[in-house]
């Protein structure tokens, strides 16, 4: 899957985008989430006010409950501050 | 017209241009946000040196041209446009321009101001501000999650 970060999540992280295969164990957007923050300090801090992060699913808003497959489009970010 | 770009607009050539050969339009609404020269203006803080919008391209233009197809389903438009810079702007440079014309005045009036609540809650952007002291993303704010919310129980 393909996965986009914007604003401080892509400054903290350190990257724009990444690309993997879903690990078995995530099933939906808050489990890619609790994954991607074991994977190095820079994702548990990025991800750490959990409450402030949106998701976008092929370019759709969804919630933490939202089910992911493999060849989704994921993208995190904090809240949009538009117009 | 959905239009997402770096460049600036010309207000005068983009309206004239959206409404010409149409001679239904009795009237268009139109709104212009700009760069302020001010960060946190309430309490005077500090002043900005420059605005960054990133965006998320793809899904920038699928949401704007969701957004203004339901406000031309909503409101009987004769036209409509959108404009969204992104990229480092300047106090003082326009940053949206918002469009909406009808043949009468108030169908124009409440899309325009609709199309705004829901740029502010839903496309995707992100506005760094810079100064000379820091850098600082631009958080979101109660009341325009309340101003976007009001059209879901408005009646026309």
């Amino acid at each position: 899957m393909k996965i986009l970060y914007f604003a401080w999540l892509r400054q903290r992280i350190g990257v724009s985008m990444e690309e993997f295969n879903l690990p078995e164990e995530v099933n939906t957007v808050g489990d890619l989430i609790d994954y991607l923050t074991t994977k190095g300090e820079n994702y548990s801090q990025a991800f750490s006010q959990k409450k402030v992060i949106r998701a976008a699913v092929n370019f759709e808003y969804v919630p933490l409950d939202h089910k992911l497959i493999n060849k989704d489009e994921i993208a995190f970010f904090p809240p949009v501050t538009g117009g | 017209m959905i239009k997402i770009q770096k460049e600036d607009f010309n207000i005068s050539i983009e309206l004239n241009t959206l409404i010409s050969g149409n001679v239904k339009i009795g009237g268009v609404a139109s709104f212009i946000g700009l760069v302020r020269d001010l960060v946190s203006p309430e309490n005077n803080v500090q002043t900005l040196q420059s605005m960054t919008l990133e965006h998320y391209p793809e899904m920038t233009e699928i949401k704007l041209k969701q957004i203004e197809s339901q406000a031309r389903a909503r409101w009987p438009l004769e036209t409509s446009l959108i404009i969204h810079r992104y990229g480092e702007l300047k106090p003082g440079d326009q940053i949206v321009l918002v469009a909406c014309a009808s043949i009468h005045r108030q169908a124009a009036f409440d899309a325009c101001n609709f199309l705004m609540d829901w740029l502010k809650t839903d496309a995707p952007f992100w506005k760094l501000e810079k100064t000379a002291k820091s850098e600082n993303w631009v958080e979101d704010r109660n009341e325009d999650y309340l101003a976007s919310s009001k059209w879901n129980n408005h009646k026309e």
